[in-house]
């Protein structure tokens, strides 16, 4: 409701019901103390459907007359902050660790999944690393196949299509000139780096995953933001989704130590994880 | 604490360079020219040189050449900031010797990550 010029606020139960929406759909949890972000990453939205309030939002999702305006809703709130080379001595080591798998399976090309990839900053980078590592043209260079809940990111990543605010934070220039093309205001992937990689819209949570199993899965600053219950399944899903003698990277601020009995820290590749042994997935996840 | 000479001709680029360099632990010196940069090289050397392109007196690849024939050993890590933002620009100040680059404008994060890139940060 209007009180004549007053800025609106939100109700309790409207910003209720688009956060647990959002859990629904995503698994994310926004905490009670950053419920402002929802009406922070809304109030485009609002202006473009000619909403006053988030309770006319929510009005508007339940009426389900604009089949897009959930999805929109949902990629609006998810955090897709990310950089290209963010953590980058972690980066150093997940290319070094690829390397030193490689050197162990022989000609069989190893397969990597990045879930979360948000905009693609990560498995570009990546990549990149691997490049200079093995050779773009290696008939060894590894799968990467990188997966995000958001259409609208996918398809950015896909595109390769980076602001010149993107592409500065974090990616070093001598790389920029050698992977990126100038286009007007933007840069652009060079063909030759977007081609190393396969961007497919998924879920975590929900989804099946890629089929077929992965040597490394980056799955980094997504966890943290799951309930303790979900973030259990997703260890169930990800240890199934991993070769036996596979790795998982996690974000910083992410364990799998005291959440779930399948994954236990890598002897050989500092702060990764690999499968427990004798740990059946099957018998320890509920579906 | 590291040293961070900071050439430009605007003093407000020097004033906002200056704030976010003193957050990252920086001892932050300023010239308005590339021959000013070059007089407070020789006098002593800093960690690294946060340079602007275009400046009167002596731009900022004149003062690059001009560091490189200079003598001075240890010579600091280069970061160009600049407006030319061109593939061309920045091929030429990395031939030139130029470390890194930063297109402006750029903000706290951006100048941070490029500090580390050189290992500065």
């Amino acid at each position: 409701m209007m009180l004549g010029n007053q800025p609106q606020v939100a109700s309790t139960s409207a910003m209720g019901v688009i956060a647990a929406m959002l859990e629904q759909r995503t698994g994310q949890q926004i905490a009670a103390n950053r419920s402002w972000r929802i009406e922070t990453a809304l109030k485009p939205i609002l202006r473009k459907h000619r909403l006053e309030t988030l309770d006319e939002l929510v009005a508007a999702l339940m009426a389900g007359q604009n089949g897009n305006l959930a999805e929109t809703v949902v990629d609006a709130m998810l955090n897709q902050e990310t950089s290209f080379f963010r953590d980058a001595a972690v980066l150093d080591q997940i290319a070094d660790a690829v390397v030193a798998l490689q050197q162990t399976v022989g000609g069989r090309r190893l397969r990597i999944w990045c879930a979360g990839c948000s905009t693609g900053q990560e498995p570009y980078s990546l990549a990149i690393l691997l490049s200079e590592r093995l050779g773009d043209a290696s008939p060894t260079f590894p799968e990467i196949v990188a997966t995000d809940i958001s259409a609208a990111a996918i398809s950015r990543a896909r595109n390769g299509r980076y602001s010149q605010f993107e592409i500065q934070r974090g990616m070093p220039i001598r790389r920029m000139i050698r992977w990126f093309d100038a286009e007007g205001e933007e840069w652009q992937t060079k063909a030759e780096l977007t081609r190393l990689i396969q961007f497919r819209k998924a879920n975590l949570v929900g989804d099946q995953p890629p089929p077929g199993r992965f040597d490394v899965i980056l799955c980094r600053n997504v966890l943290m933001y799951f309930s303790a219950a979900l973030r259990r399944r997703v260890f169930c899903q990800l240890a199934e989704s991993i070769r036996p003698e596979g790795l998982l990277v996690l974000g910083a601020g992410e364990t799998v130590i005291g959440q779930t009995e399948l994954l236990k820290p890598s002897q050989q590749f500092r702060g990764m994880y690999t499968l427990a042994p004798a740990k059946d997935a099957a018998s320890h996840c509920v579906a | 604490m590291k040293t961070c000479l900071v050439v430009d001709d605007s003093k407000v680029i020097r004033k906002v360079a200056r704030h976010i360099l003193e957050t990252l632990e920086f001892e932050v010196r300023e010239a308005g020219d590339g021959r000013e940069a070059l007089e407070s090289c020789m006098a002593a050397v800093p960690d690294v040189v946060l340079l602007d392109w275009n400046m009167p007196v002596m731009s900022g690849m004149d003062f690059l050449r001009a560091l490189g024939d200079s003598g001075i050993e240890n010579k600091p890590k280069v970061v160009f900031c600049t407006t030319e933002n061109g593939m061309g620009h920045i091929r030429a100040a990395i031939e030139a010797g130029a470390d890194e680059y930063v297109m402006k404008p750029f903000d706290r994060e951006t100048l941070e990550s490029k500090l580390q890139i050189v290992g500065m940060a």
